[in-house]
């Protein structure tokens, strides 16, 4: 090793150390690459390959790391710099799309369906969304819309308990549509601000589960032809690429109107996100960073940005 | 999973088939491609780094180019190179311990763990004829330790009873206890799900490990998992000791790309696949199998194995003999019809056939499907059991009649015939080929899909 690069490791490592706990990996391979480097080939490349690790996946990447390129290709450029540059084009797209989910408290129903495939956290952010609404002081309604899993009624009924909010359940093994049907019902009875509906995770390569979300749809239409009012679409931030092809197939089955992304209290970045909002441009309702009721933040474009560039936010 | 790598892959060593000779250029832009293919498969970069740099090692060697089909060398290579890495052996669960062994499975929030966890009980129970116990140790997730009593009363496996309000390490050394008492071989701590930076939550996963001293300790992860899933099986291995990880939501249409990254960060063998949300849907992982699979070419043993597994023994017996006597009647078919809709329908039959991911958009749109295999056996249904030993016998007054009986065409009639026809020849070729080959297993219905692919 020679002198120059010993010295540069020990700046570095002082760095490092001071950027302490918020500096995220990505981050300190961007710091890596661009300390006193000129921004050529191969550190383009490089660069594309730490956006790579946070799930941007590649066609985003590239066009986030050429439009780096245009303006500064071949400049002397700084870590700080580079960052900023980036988070600021993330939050770009990101910016429109930071809205929360905005429900009107006037007695009458307004209805919630949330999706997505097995696991990624629907029942826990409708147990997150009611302690939310109650919180607001509206009257907050929960549909054991999960019919399938083990024990997913008693789930949701806990969460009942926890926020106050009372579930319409029917037996697992029933016919979820049904159960929705006899809950929009009590929720209408009730004049209650919102019904929050759990669903069965599904994976949106099955056609037949696929269909039964649209029997569901449908048959609250029967009711209300307004419902549902919006359709939330759970994300898992360690999800990767195939996010994408989630969002566009909830999308053409049950006309999603918002996404919220859950466990970004992990290591992973849930950058697919930004792929996603350049796609899609669905509003970005909330993320969930905990399994606690309170673990439950509104979407910052901003904020998301720095962190998967690895700022502080 | 792994059909869009496939289909990838295909692409790019179509191209390269097409070159006759290749330069060390050709090699080295082919590798550039499947470098992009595998990213976009969510195989993590360090991952795909070291396999691209490995394989371009061997591949660029003027051997290669000077060989005599280049092209095919280059797919070797990358083939015997994604085998390396997803492992070259199948390693199965770990059954060599004195009972009662503990196995510990453990993983993210909502990876699949206590699905899994039922799973694993019932492949144990009713293939190794293991008593088994389960036991939850989740007191995070709300109705965690109730969902696994529930599955473990679906799948007839005993459950610990539940005491409100214990914590996971007394659970699980209760566990350990009952299990001694009542000559359990076997017993399946499920643990709550965890993130991996959760200090202290991997501390007592950790203490809990030292406590039962597991046999298997098994990381239950998604598929769909993105680059995160190297960080992820690190640190379970590093803080757990992971023996083996199941990989589930097999059914979905992920790329796969988890596999190869958290096989070749751990080294720990993937020694399950989760292939659904049913208790019967787990699948032990053979490496070799599904490199084939990704590059495309089927996987015939699994389809293979599958009918074993499905398709009556004494059926199958009977109708072997009459392959090798070439009596393979309608009668017959119809018989066959029907293990094949219990084998899971077309679908997932034909994704295991070889080359069949290219076709798919033609299978689909050529409806092949449960539908018409119904069709087919409501027509044999409507023959005579004359016309089904003496399918000859069927003349066009016949046909008219089966096609009326079936709600059919005479057409359908005729291209039923004509394919059973097809298919008794070749069986009586395969009769002759002795007791060797698909027929031993059972698997009197291969020849037929070829038969029903469309583009004939
Ligand atoms: N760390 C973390 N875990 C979460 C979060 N949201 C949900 N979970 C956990 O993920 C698992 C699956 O959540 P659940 O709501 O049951 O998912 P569902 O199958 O989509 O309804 C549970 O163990 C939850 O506690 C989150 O934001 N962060
Ligand atoms: N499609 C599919 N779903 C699965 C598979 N394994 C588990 N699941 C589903 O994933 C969700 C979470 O599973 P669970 O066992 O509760 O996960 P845990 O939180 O890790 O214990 C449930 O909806 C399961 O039905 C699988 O292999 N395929
Ligand atoms: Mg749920
Ligand atoms: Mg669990």
């Amino acid at each position: 090793m020679s002198d120059d690069t010993e010295k540069k490791r020990g700046w570095l490592s002082r760095l490092k150390a001071g950027l302490g706990k918020s500096a995220s990996a990505l981050g300190d391979g961007i710091s890596n690459i661009f300390t006193k480097r000129k921004l050529d080939t191969a550190a383009l490349e490089e660069l594309e390959e730490l956006l790579i690790t946070a799930d941007i996946g590649l066609e985003t990447v590239t066009r986030v790391t050429s439009a780096l390129a245009k303006d500064r290709f071949d400049q002397e450029v700084t870590d700080e710099e580079v960052r900023g540059v980036l988070a600021e084009q993330i939050a770009e797209i990101l910016e429109p799309l930071a809205k929360p989910l905005v429900v009107e408290g006037n007695g009458q129903p307004h209805v919630v369906l949330v999706v997505g495939v097995n696991g990624t956290g629907k029942t826990t952010t409708i147990g997150k969304l009611a302690q939310q609404m109650v919180g607001q002081g509206k009257s907050v309604m929960l549909a054991a819309g999960d019919t399938f899993r083990a024990a997913a009624i008693e789930q949701l009924k806990i969460w009942g308990e926890r926020t106050g909010a009372p579930v319409v359940m029917g037996k697992t093994g029933a016919d979820a549509a049904g159960l929705v049907y006899d809950a929009l019902e009590q929720a209408r009875a009730a004049k209650s601000d919102v019904l929050l509906v759990d669903t069965a995770g599904r994976l949106q390569n099955k056609t037949d589960l696929m269909a039964e979300l649209e029997k569901i749809v449908r048959v609250m239409k029967k009711i209300d032809d307004t419902a549902p009012h919006s359709v939330l679409l759970v994300l898992d931030a360690t999800t990767g690429q195939n996010a994408i092809n989630q969002v566009e197939v909830f999308r053409s089955i049950c006309n999603v109107t918002g996404l919220v992304m859950t466990k970004l209290d992990g290591t992973a970045r849930g950058g697919v996100l930004v792929a996603i909002a350049a796609k899609a441009g669905l509003p970005i309702h909330a993320i969930g960073v905990g399994e606690g009721a309170e673990d439950f933040q509104a979407f910052e474009a901003t904020a998301f940005a720095r962190s998967l560039v690895g700022l502080p936010t | 999973m792994f059909e869009s790598l496939t289909d990838r892959l295909g692409d790019v060593f179509d191209r390269l088939k097409k070159r006759g000779a290749l330069s060390e250029s050709h090699v080295v832009e082919a590798l550039r491609e499947v470098r992009v293919a595998l990213l976009e498969a969510d195989v993590a970069l360090p991952v795909v780094k070291t396999f691209i740099d490995e394989v371009k090692e061997k591949a660029v060697g003027a051997d290669v180019v000077r060989s005599v089909a280049p092209a095919q060398m280059v797919i070797k290579i990358v083939n015997d190179h994604l085998i390396e890495t997803l492992g070259a052996e199948t390693v199965d669960l770990n059954l060599n311990a004195v009972p009662p062994a503990a196995f510990m499975i453990v993983g993210l929030q909502g990876s699949g763990k206590t699905t899994s966890t039922a799973k694993i009980a019932g492949l144990l129970t009713r293939r190794d004829k293991k008593k088994v116990m389960m036991a939850s140790l989740d007191v995070q997730r709300p109705a965690a330790q109730e969902q696994l009593k529930v599955l473990g009363e679906q799948a007839d496996i005993m459950t610990l009873p539940i005491v409100p309000g214990q914590m996971p390490a007394d659970i699980a050394k209760r566990a350990m206890t009952a299990a001694r008492l009542q000559g359990v071989d076997v017993v399946l701590l499920d643990t709550a799900g965890r993130l991996h930076v959760d200090e202290p939550l991997m501390q007592e996963l950790e203490v809990i490990s030292r406590t039962v001293m597991p046999v298997e300790t098994l990381l239950v992860a998604d598929s769909l998992t993105g680059q995160d899933a190297v960080n992820v099986a690190k640190q379970f291995k590093e803080r757990t000791n992971v023996t083996g990880i199941m990989l589930t939501r097999i059914d979905g249409d992920g790329r796969g790309g988890a596999a190869l990254s958290m096989r070749s960060v751990t080294g720990c063998p993937i020694k399950l696949l989760g292939t659904g949300e049913k208790l019967d849907e787990i699948e032990v992982f053979h490496p070799d199998r599904i490199a084939s699979r990704i590059l495309g070419m089927g996987d015939i043993v699994s389809l293979v194995e599958k009918a074993a597994d499905t398709i009556d023994e004494e059926e199958a017996a009977k109708l072997e003999a009459k392959i090798r006597k070439g009596t393979f009647d309608l009668e017959d078919l119809a018989n066959q019809l029907k293990q094949m809709r219990k084998m899971g329908g077309m679908e997932s039959m034909l994704k295991m056939l070889p080359g069949v991911g290219k076709m798919k958009k033609q299978i689909d749109a050529a409806g092949i499907d449960e539908k018409m295999i119904k069709r087919q056996e409501a027509i044999i249904s409507s023959m005579t059991k004359k016309e089904r030993q003496f399918p000859k016998l069927i003349a066009a007054s016949r046909k008219r009649r089966i096609a009326a009986g079936s709600g059919s065409s005479v057409q359908d009639v005729n291209k039923l015939l004509k394919q059973h026809k097809q298919m008794a020849m070749m069986m009586k070729k395969m009769g002759k080929m002795g007791k060797k080959g698909l027929m031993r297993n059972g698997m009197p219905g291969m020849p037929n899909m070829q038969g029903m692919i469309p583009g004939r």
